[in-house]
């Protein structure tokens, strides 16, 4: 099962080198993100095995971050075939300077973006750190060519910024990786392997210094792709600049699977009786994180940059929950979730939106609702979710994180956490309600035609699976999302 | 041993100060090369010419990617490259010459608060490694050319590497070819996108991107 989840997206992306066909080659793409999701479905109800003596293996953070990827990019996949229908027919044309530009050749665009979702499946599934690495860097340099999709200046500027700055952090992980292993060297006898269960199980032996030496260039190394402040420059330039479609997987997919990164080297941590030190410095870079990204967000013009600061504040969020553990851990596997649907359907809708108006500038875009209607009542729904107001799932994983941390009476930091909270909530909606009500200008033509059910229906379904998540958690990711807090130390 | 050991950190330290001072791109060039091969000869050092098919092997790739592959890409990246073939700095040659042997001495100071708990092949290895790190980095952040600054990681990647040397036994074969293969990758599309940045702008002049802000 596990080489299939890997196998399925590699021979797609291959043939959709070869396929010249532009309607079949969609066919393909949809298809093989259809079956990655039925074979991640199937992993749910029976574990598949372990593989390669153990390194490739699904536990539970395992399977949760899959799944999340896996959906995320079925619907991405779906959303990308109108998307591509209709950069077919659009100008090339810079709607910022007026230059010409051409895209990126959809077969090569298709085939990275598959590429993309094997390597985070195999960051998924390792279990050991070299690998997990290996499949990191992997992600980054399948994702390059994907932000270059409109070859122009802009999008060059954000590739090359993200290719370099993310590079340097995953070789300091490269870095942190060394470290751990010398932390598991032995003078007398066998070394421990960095597989994740041999760590955790003889976590008692590991070298403390070296160990929590290690643990600092993960979080900085892998920090700097997940976009925690202050090592997130890249992120804003490359999402504002990507397509649409990329800035969803990117901000839902790609920042979980660094996060993930992060968590199995605080696994490693707290089986070495280390937790204090992880938690601390995961507390102290997300209070950094949504205080850097609310201070952003609040003169923010361009609303795919929102967005993207978002996405910097909502993994503050994530490691501040882990940070602070307990039940705060369940909370923030919930956020995981929650994050990723709504981030991928604002992020979605910001694309209809970019395609009606040609414009990235908030002010310049009034009354969404009348011109696309479907997309405006998304965009506030979506701005509803992504808030935390209730009854949407973030409301209650943020709830949850709150709560644990007035539990564990660490009331600096809930109210540190509430008040910044509270100011993103104040600066979103001034630019959400704006965009969405008023006259919309002049020279925007009613383009009834725009909403289809390939950019309409993949954000609406996202939307409703996290409106449900607030209203009702399933038994069975109940439990799931239990098992993985208790993995990562907390219940 | 210990000697030809020392002899190749005394040559890395070398090279590092002269990429800090060196203006030519190509000459730059030349000398990451050098570097890329003076690496991939140490694991045969290390283990002290015992003859073993799977280091040979290794060595070969690192000093076939290092040495020949890397120096080609980006010679064919600056080729159509019409600015100066200068690295263009932003902090001075003189005052990088200069801040060369300070972090040295730091690195030496770290080498010395840091043991290793394993048995070490020689005390230079973990000091040369952090500075070939640090001047790395440094190379990264202050020349203006993307070129200088795709140098400036293989020269970070370098320093990682030696550390990893430390440790040769103790990552499995597949983890090192993968990141192997990764680096070259990451050298790979780096020269492309210098080349879709030459031919956008005209340049490869990192300062002058900067219409994204805030």
């Amino acid at each position: 099962m596990i080489p299939a989840l890997i196998l399925v997206p590699i021979v797609a992306a291959a043939l959709s080198l070869i396929i010249r066909h532009d309607n079949l080659r969609r066919v393909l793409f949809v298809s093989a993100a259809l079956t990655h999701s039925g074979l991640t479905f199937v992993a749910w109800s029976c574990t598949p095995e372990a593989i390669l003596n153990g390194w490739l293996m699904l536990d539970a953070p395992g399977l949760l971050f899959l799944s999340i990827t896996s959906v995320l990019f079925l619907a991405a996949s779906f959303y990308a075939v109108g998307y591509l229908n209709f950069e077919k027919k659009q100008e090339k044309q810079d709607f910022e300077d007026g230059s010409f530009f051409t895209n990126t050749p959809e077969a090569i665009f298709i085939a990275c973006l598959l590429a993309f979702l094997a390597t985070m499946t195999i960051v998924t599934v390792s279990q050991h750190l070299g690998l997990l690495w290996v499949a990191m860097e992997a992600t980054t340099l399948a994702t390059a060519p994907l932000i270059y999709f409109h070859r122009h200046h802009r999008s060059l500027e954000a590739t090359w910024k993200y290719l370099l700055i993310c590079s340097v952090g995953i070789a300091i992980a490269l870095l942190g990786n060394f470290f751990l292993a010398v932390a598991a060297s032995k003078t007398g006898g066998q070394d421990t392997r960095l597989l994740l269960s041999d760590l955790i199980q003889q976590g008692n032996t590991l070298n403390v210094p070296w160990l929590r030496a290690a643990f600092l260039f993960f979080l900085v190394g892998y920090g700097t792709k997940m976009g925690l402040a202050p090592l997130h420059t890249w992120l804003p330039d490359a999402h504002s600049e990507s397509p649409s479609i990329v800035s969803a997987l990117l901000s839902g997919a790609l920042l979980n699977c660094a996060f993930l990164a992060i968590l199995r080297s605080h696994q490693v941590l707290s089986a070495a009786g280390q937790s204090e030190f992880s938690s601390s410095l995961l507390i102290v870079f997300g209070l950094i994180s949504i205080i850097w990204a609310a201070v952003f967000i609040l003169g923010q013009t361009d609303y795919k940059r929102m967005l993207a600061y978002s996405s910097v504040e909502h993994m503050g969020i994530l490691a501040l929950g882990v940070g602070v553990s307990g039940a705060a851990a369940f909370g923030a596997m919930l956020h995981v979730v929650n994050h990723s649907l709504t981030k991928g359907m604002l992020f979605f809708v910001a694309g209809n939106i970019l395609a009606a108006y040609k414009t990235k500038a908030s002010k310049d875009v009034r009354g969404i609702i009348g011109i696309i209607p479907a997309s405006g009542v998304l965009w506030l729904a979506g701005f509803a979710a992504i808030v935390g107001l209730p009854p949407f799932g973030i409301f209650l994983s943020e709830f949850t994180i709150a709560k644990a941390m007035f539990e564990q009476h660490r009331t600096g930091i809930a109210i540190a956490y509430l008040a910044v909270l509270a100011l993103i909530f104040i600066s979103m909606s001034r630019i959400f309600l704006n965009m969405a009500q008023g006259k919309a200008p002049q020279g925007i033509p009613a383009q009834a035609g725009s909403e289809t059910i390939f950019n309409i229906l993949p954000p609406a379904l996202l939307g409703v699976t996290t409106l449900i998540f607030g209203l009702y958690i399933p038994p069975f990711m109940n439990t799931a999302l239990h098992e993985v807090a208790k993995a990562i130390g907390g219940f | 041993m210990d000697n030809s050991i020392d002899t190749i950190m005394v040559l890395l330290v070398l090279m590092n100060l002269m990429l800090l001072g060196l203006s030519s791109l190509g000459t730059c060039i030349r000398v990451v090369a050098a570097q890329g091969i003076t690496l991939g000869i140490l694991p045969l050092v290390i283990h002290g010419g015992i003859f073993d098919i799977r280091l040979t092997l290794f060595s070969a790739a690192i000093v076939g990617l290092k040495g020949i592959v890397f120096p080609l890409l980006l010679s064919w990246a600056m080729r159509d490259v019409n600015a100066q073939r200068e690295v263009e700095p932003f902090i001075g040659y003189g005052k990088s010459v200069i801040a060369g042997p300070l972090a040295l001495a730091v690195c030496m100071w770290l080498g010395s608060r840091l043991p290793l708990p394993l048995d070490i092949v020689s005390p230079m290895v973990m000091p040369v490694a952090f500075f070939t790190i640090m001047c790395g980095l440094f190379l990264i952040v202050s020349r203006k050319k993307a070129l200088s600054q795709v140098l400036g990681y293989i020269v970070l990647e370098n320093g990682i590497y030696t550390f990893g040397m430390v440790l040769a036994e103790k990552q499995p074969l597949l983890v090192e070819l993968g990141i192997l293969l990764d680096v070259f990758v990451a050298v790979f599309v780096m020269g492309i996108v210098i080349f879709h940045i030459n031919r956008e702008f005209d340049h490869i002049d990192t300062d002058r991107l900067s219409s994204l802000r805030s």
